[in-house]
């Protein structure tokens, strides 16, 4: 039975010894343990539960020249992940048991970050019919989130019969919130002065809030779990601030990208920076980091969202929504949050481990530092400064938004199941 | 000047004012017999558009004929998509064959910015998308000036479908770069987002009702008519064409109003007219308008902003 001695990391601030054993942690705290034994020399970095993260793009199958579950899996790890969401709209789409089953697999057979399949809410992510959400939950993959991403459930028929349908089995609707509508089929960028100087189709903030303030309308007459993906603007904040001073059962998440970068940046027409929901003003970022460090919003998800080259360089309207996100989400949301004071290191900790794994319904990660918890974990050194090189990543694509940028806070090793998958950037494979 | 012209807002006043004396001499030439001159010789020019035109492309393709540069046309349908070539495949195929400047004139915003990041040439925007287009705002810079003379507090009012007009976003930046007021006009659904703070920032005016800025303390010298895109109309605007008319057409009233006030008052338009939308036939072809001066015009400014990006600084005027 494989065993590993992590010594002297702070677990919550003090420093102490963890003892893992067969997957497990069985010691905490001065721990006598044999010579011989795997020593992880730990002085000076915190050990949290790894991290989780809800929305994930891997793009396999049917997009492998842009990711892989092998290639996502690494840069997960190096990420300080230890569970990823994989959203369902690959080709094609994740709506059955068994595709659902085939990305559970692929991933255990990688083995460096459990993948676990996002289901789709409707067949095919067309909107009409609702996909085998029972049969998705009842399979091997035990899928409890579910999601049309990318697309909205536009129709609220369909919305409010998914919400219902799913409770049985403790499901919850990940809702990509957008009025198709409203936002129009060309919307590429915030609707603001910036798109109208460059003349880019407009995705107005309301196109967002109007359905997030119906979705929890429907969870709270459906009594069912609603889960609002990538937050983007302030309306919706006040929304989802709402709703749970009302007992609403909804959460919500924000990427490191929508906290930290603004819609400012696509005034270069760079294709990098485009994404949806758009990049937003200033005003916006600040209310999500706000409902961030209070709670309102519940987690940060990357929406990781790789593309090949040859799909991003295009005209900003035709090219591909979306920018990488998990080697850099850590290092992006402790500058920001951590570093500059709004937040702790357990506040992070229950944004991009805890409430994640929560919501996804994984008994195995977001657990605290307990003897019996399974030891999902990471190491990071919070005093580290770290410049983001696109080159470097383990993606396969390079849209990556944050490359030349500096942050403080870096993951030093991830372990999943008692086994190091990633230490100072590089993968270790078992 | 820069290598490239991408947008108005590269453009300084005295850039503006060195092409537009350069125009006035390329002008002469026009009315030559022979309008010929060998300024561009050996030089390459490619007319790249990604999207249907008529005036403009003839325009940059005589310019460049008349300074004895060697023009090709190339079209290409503008990818709507992000399946098929991409944009930079596509430019970067006509960039390995050591062409002087690129032309280019496409049906999507930035297109020109991005191009000009990826190649040798010199770019010139010839139209992108509904963002900018940069030589029209100097045509219609030019026509202004061979009537009214220096711009400094001159009052142009422009007049349309704002939000998908590209003609409207650099010919703000240019008039007021030149010291112009500018007053811009339309119904508030085809007021581009955020034109308040833009407008502010920026120095221009804006309105929703036109009669009463035509009738303002603030006499117009000119007025611009906007085509309103009837392809991007998809959707409703504006309830009826009729209506449109009612409220923002230039009509044989308003035209009579406005010469009441001032006689010499300008009318122009960028073409194509939508004749009886935007504007009266009556109006198009009164002794006030100036729609045809605006082409001729066109083609001394192209010839002048060729000159500026490739005759090099040893023989810049």
């Amino acid at each position: 039975m494989t065993e590993l001695l992590i010594t002297g990391a702070r677990l919550s601030g003090t420093p102490g010894d963890v003892l893992i054993r067969g997957g497990t942690i069985v010691e905490i705290g001065r721990v006598d343990a044999p010579a011989g034994i795997e020593r992880l020399d730990a002085d000076g970095l915190d050990l949290l539960p790894g991290f989780v993260d809800l929305h994930t793009h891997l793009r396999e199958p049917g997009r492998e020249d842009a990711e892989t579950i092998a290639s996502g899996s690494a840069a997960a790890a190096v990420g300080g992940f230890t569970a990823v969401l994989a959203m369902a709209n690959t080709d094609p789409p994740t709506d059955t048991a068994e595709a659902a089953e085939l990305i559970l697999d692929r991933g255990r057979a990688v083995g460096i970050v459990e993948v676990i399949p996002v289901g789709a809410v409707t067949k095919a992510l067309a909107g009409q019919e609702l996909a085998e959400l029972g049969l998705m939950a009842r399979s091997r993959a035990r899928v409890r989130l579910f999601s049309d991403d990318g697309h909205c459930v536009q129709d609220a028929r369909v919305m409010r019969r998914a919400l219902e349908y799913l409770k049985p089995f403790g499901g919850v609707i990940s809702q990509h919130a957008q009025d198709s509508n409203l936002a129009g089929p060309a919307a590429c960028c915030h609707e603001g002065e910036t798109s109208g100087r460059l003349g880019l189709p407009g995705w107005p903030g309301a196109a967002e809030s109007v359905i997030v303030a119906r979705d929890v309308q429907l969870a709270r007459h459906t009594a069912s779990r609603v889960h609002i993906a990538h937050v983007s603007t302030a309306e919706s904040v006040e929304i989802i601030r709402w709703a749970k001073a009302k007992g609403i059962a909804v959460t919500a998440e924000v990427t490191p990208h929508h906290l930290a970068l603004g819609t400012e940046l696509v005034a270069g027409y760079d294709p990098t920076f485009k994404v949806n929901p758009p990049l937003r003003p200033t005003t916006d970022q600040e209310s999500l980091r706000a409902a961030l460090a209070d709670g309102t919003i519940d987690a940060v998800a990357t929406d990781h969202a790789p593309h090949a080259r040859h799909d991003k360089e295009h005209t900003f309207e035709a090219a591909a929504f979306g920018m990488l996100g998990l080697e850099t989400a850590f290092s992006v949301v402790h500058d920001l949050m951590v570093t500059s004071g709004r937040m702790t290191m357990t506040d992070l900790v229950h944004r991009m481990s805890v409430n994640p794994a929560r919501i996804a319904g994984l008994d195995e990660h977001g657990r605290g530092l307990d003897v019996g918890a399974p030891a999902n974990l990471v190491l990071v050194d919070p005093a580290r400064r770290v410049t983001v090189d696109r080159a470097a990543s383990w993606s396969l694509s390079r849209n990556n938004p944050w490359h030349g940028m500096s942050f403080t806070g870096a993951v030093h090793t991830t372990i999943l199941r008692g086994r190091p998958t990633a230490h100072d950037r590089k993968v270790i494979h078992a | 000047m820069r290598k490239h012209l991408v947008s108005s807002a590269d453009l300084t006043r005295a850039d503006i004012e060195s092409i537009l004396a350069t125009a006035a001499s390329m002008h002469d030439v026009q009315r030559r017999e022979v309008k010929k001159l060998p300024t561009l010789r050996g030089r390459t020019i490619i007319n790249f558009f990604f999207e249907d035109s008529t005036r403009t492309r003839s325009s940059f393709e005589i310019a460049g004929k008349w300074m004895s540069a060697d023009t090709i046309n190339l079209s290409a349908k503008g990818s709507s998509t992000s399946k098929g070539e991409s944009l930079r495949d596509s430019v970067q195929t006509i960039n390995a064959m050591a062409v002087d400047a690129l032309v280019i004139r496409h049906n999507q915003s930035g297109a020109c910015q991005q191009v000009a990041g990826w190649v040798d040439a010199s770019v010139i925007n010839a139209g992108d998308g509904t963002h900018e287009h940069p030589t029209q705002a100097l045509l219609d810079a030019y026509t202004l000036r061979s009537r009214l003379g220096d711009l400094d507090g001159k009052h142009v009012v422009i007049v349309g479908d704002l939000t998908h007009s590209r003609v409207f976003r650099s010919n703000v930046l240019t008039l007021t770069t030149l010291g112009a007021r500018v007053t811009v006009v339309a119904p508030p659904t085809l007021m581009p987002a955020g034109i308040a703070s833009w407008a502010e920032r920026d120095g221009f005016a804006t309105g929703w009702d036109l009669d009463a800025v035509l009738a303002g303390d603030d006499i117009p010298d000119a007025v611009m008519m906007l085509r309103v895109q009837r392809e991007r109309m998809s959707g409703g605007f504006f309830p009826t064409p009729r209506e449109y008319t009612v409220g923002y057409g230039l009509t044989r009233p308003r035209v009579e109003a406005l010469r009441a006030r001032k006689d010499g008052v300008l009318i122009m338009h960028p073409g194509p007219m939508n004749r009886g939308l935007e504007i009266s036939a009556d109006a198009a072809e009164s002794p006030n308008s100036v729609i045809l001066d605006q082409v001729s015009s066109g083609l001394a400014v192209r010839m002048a902003v060729l000159y500026h990006l490739l005759a090099g600084e040893e023989t810049a005027a």
